[in-house]
């Protein structure tokens, strides 16, 4: 059965071979029909009506799995343990800011037509060179997946070159996060300093508070996130794919075999920061704001837990975490806000005692289980998922 | 079973078969082209000679391996065995003397990957195989071929690719495990899928370290068969401790001492030789 998919390439084969796959993307599909029907067309004083609120949170949540899936390709396959990947989200999430910013024009509190309001408050004359070209929005939406994916080269090539592996890179991409979120802190960085960006007005000339938007807005981030989960899956089940987690396994037999595992390495981290990047992107507008807090070390601990509560190395365990992780979130934060942190940790140290496998580990131990109890029909073809 | 008509075929299929290396090596290149053994010596070391911090590892050793031929290398610890396969692959680099490899490739001029590529595939000791990678795709990852990134995201193994991977399953006798993770393998199956991966490069001569270290009675008889099989296509160096598996394989023996060439023959003219009881009773002893 596996060995079809070394020889044929097949989009459907790929995904048939792939139950956690299917059942993601057929829930995504569920939601992407369900979510607006209940949103627009059922009235506001019906049981049924589901909030914009709700709406939103679930947008937000779906770009939250994005960038978990962005982290589990990196950890789960390649061996990266990246504590920085918050940042090139932000990256994203600010290059999509500076555009909603630029859409603003004379509306904004001091009515400048170029200048965004912090500007004219920090008696700026002129727009920095960098704002440039950001009224445009494939410009922008160029910027999105170009900035964290130059970041992530430049990162790479010096880091993986140099051989930095294990817990002093992880320690270094804490670094970098934290460095940017100092450096976007300042106000002569020009990106709004600690209030960063907020009261967006349009999006491609629709508003974006309108019910219309935001559905398109959740559509998009549903579309965006099934889109990366076949990108993926296609890499991970790809001979490259097999290459990064010899790689992840055997670092240097790999190499020995004559593969360049720098470039690999370089490659895999390059497109999960561009996914990142997006997962940003697509979050600012749905949230409404976008500050320096993104880049908080602690943002970036928090998802790598996400997906080792979801189970890392399966990509749907990734987006299972971040679904589970928030939901409880959003859950605790209103109910006992201060009981939120410790229940975090308790969660994580128990999946790492009990579940090293995360979530959906859970999920295979007990479907094996209730399989072997029935007589046997086939052998365990799920065998591939360890 | 005709294991060894079976590798003939592979062997000389595949030679033609192996798209062009990549890299800085042209196509007029020893190093891509392969060794010229028209003399039929595959591998010649004269007067080498090694030394750390003043021990001599290695002392003024010369040793010929003719084409085709299954040799092994005996000899107490320290006589040198390691460090000789060192020089061979480009790990060590000796003080004096010089290592060529056929006629044509000098092979102290060389990088380690170059000489792989040359077409000297090791093995070493402790078997290292990809344990959650199944064993068909430590072959293919083991695949002759170009390695970058967007080549293999693409990648699709040929017919020809997939029977030349089918072969060398049946060879090492790992048909039955194709599917099976290679962390769940024997310890001696491990080692027979570590040769296999050797394999899927097609190496002229391969340089086994200790195969049957650690083996069952039966894993040691398999291995033997195996490796007297892979003799006569490809050229086999084997340094054993084994006595009894190197008296079950080997037609000529060499063996080392204090860095040189003690003595050499069939194992029967080695056992009577004075100087090897010599000095494998002094160590006994000692």
């Amino acid at each position: 059965m596996s060995q079809a998919l070394h020889t044929r390439p097949s989009l459907f084969g790929m995904l048939r071979a792939d139950g956690g796959g299917t059942t993601l993307l057929g829930l995504l599909l569920a939601l992407s029909i369900v979510v607006p029907v209940l949103h627009l067309l059922v009235p506001a004083d019906s049981p049924l009506h589901l909030s914009s609120y709700v709406m939103t949170l679930l947008g937000k949540y779906l770009t939250y799995a994005l960038l978990a899936l962005a982290v589990d390709l990196v950890w789960g396959y390649c061996g990266i343990l990246s504590l920085g990947h918050g940042a090139f989200f932000a990256l994203g999430g600010y290059a999509m800011g500076m555009y909603l910013m630029r859409q603003i024009g004379t509306r904004g509190v001091y009515g400048d037509p170029v200048l965004p309001d912090f500007m004219v408050f920090l008696n700026w004359k002129e727009l920095p060179w960098f704002w440039h070209g950001m009224d445009m929005f494939w410009f922008a939406m160029l910027m999105v997946v170009v900035v964290p994916g130059l970041l992530a080269f430049a990162f790479g090539w010096f880091a993986f070159r140099s051989r930095v592996t294990g817990v002093y890179l992880s320690i270094i991409t804490q670094a970098l996060t934290y460095a940017l979120m100092l450096a976007f802190f300042r106000n002569d960085m020009g990106f709004g300093g600690n209030n960063g960006f907020t009261d967006f007005k349009d999006l491609l000339g629709f508003r974006v508070s309108q019910p219309g938007t935001r559905v398109v807005l959740f559509l998009c981030s549903a579309l965006a996130l099934a889109l990366a989960y076949v990108a993926c899956r296609y890499i991970v089940s790809s001979r490259a794919g097999r290459v990064v987690a010899a790689v992840r396994d055997a670092e240097s037999r790999t190499r020995f075999l004559g593969y360049r595992v720098e470039s690999y390495k370089l490659w895999i981290f390059v497109f999960s920061a561009v996914l990142a990047g997006i997962a940003g992107a697509l979050y600012v507008p749905q949230v409404g704001i976008i500050n320096p807090s993104e880049f908080s070390p602690l943002n970036s601990i928090e998802l790598v837990i996400w997906v080792a509560i979801g189970g890392r190395g399966t990509l749907y365990g990734a987006v299972a975490g971040a679904f589970i992780v928030n939901f409880a979130k959003t859950y605790f934060t209103t109910a006992i806000p201060s009981a939120w942190l410790y229940f975090l940790g308790a969660l994580f140290v128990v999946t790492t005692l009990v579940l090293p496998r995360g979530f959906v580990g859970l999920l295979e131990g007990l479907r094996r289980k209730k399989k072997a109890a029935a007589p046997p029909g086939g052998t365990a073809a799920a065998g591939d998922a360890a | 079973m005709n294991a060894r008509g079976l590798l003939n075929r592979i062997s000389g299929r595949s030679q033609s078969d192996s798209p062009p290396r990549v890299g800085p090596i042209s196509a007029g290149d020893p190093v891509a082209t392969g060794p010229d053994t028209s003399h039929g010596i595959m591998l010649y070391l004269e007067d080498v000679s090694v030394s750390f911090d003043g021990f001599k590892a290695l002392n003024a050793l010369t040793l010929y391996v003719e084409t085709g031929e299954l040799r092994c290398i005996i000899g107490p610890n320290g006589a040198g065995k390691t460090t000789m396969m060192d020089v061979i692959t480009g790990k060590t680099r000796p003080d004096s003397g010089s290592a060529w490899f056929g006629q044509n490739i000098d092979l102290l001029s060389l990088h380690e990957p170059e000489i792989a590529q040359a077409g000297i595939g090791r093995k070493f000791q402790k078997p290292t195989v990809f344990e959650r990678h199944t064993v068909f795709e430590n072959l293919e990852l083991a695949l002759a071929g170009d390695r970058g990134v967007w080549k293999m995201l693409h990648a699709r193994l040929s017919p020809e690719q997939l029977d030349h991977l089918d072969r060398i399953l049946a060879l090492t006798g790992l048909s039955a495990h194709g599917e099976a993770m290679a962390g769940s393998l024997s310890h001696g199956q491990k080692q027979w899928l570590e040769i296999g991966m050797l394999l899927m490069q097609n190496p002229r001569l391969l340089l086994v370290d200790e195969p049957v270290a650690g083996m069952t009675p039966q894993e040691t008889e398999r291995t033997a068969e195996l490796l007297t099989s892979l003799a006569g296509e490809h050229t086999v160096v084997v340094v054993e401790h084994d006595m009894e598996f190197v008296r079950s394989i080997a037609r000529r023996v060499t063996v080392l001492h204090q860095g040189s060439v003690l003595a050499e023959g069939s194992m029967d003219e080695i056992q009577a030789n004075p100087k090897v009881v010599e000095v494998y009773l002094g160590e006994a002893s000692g």
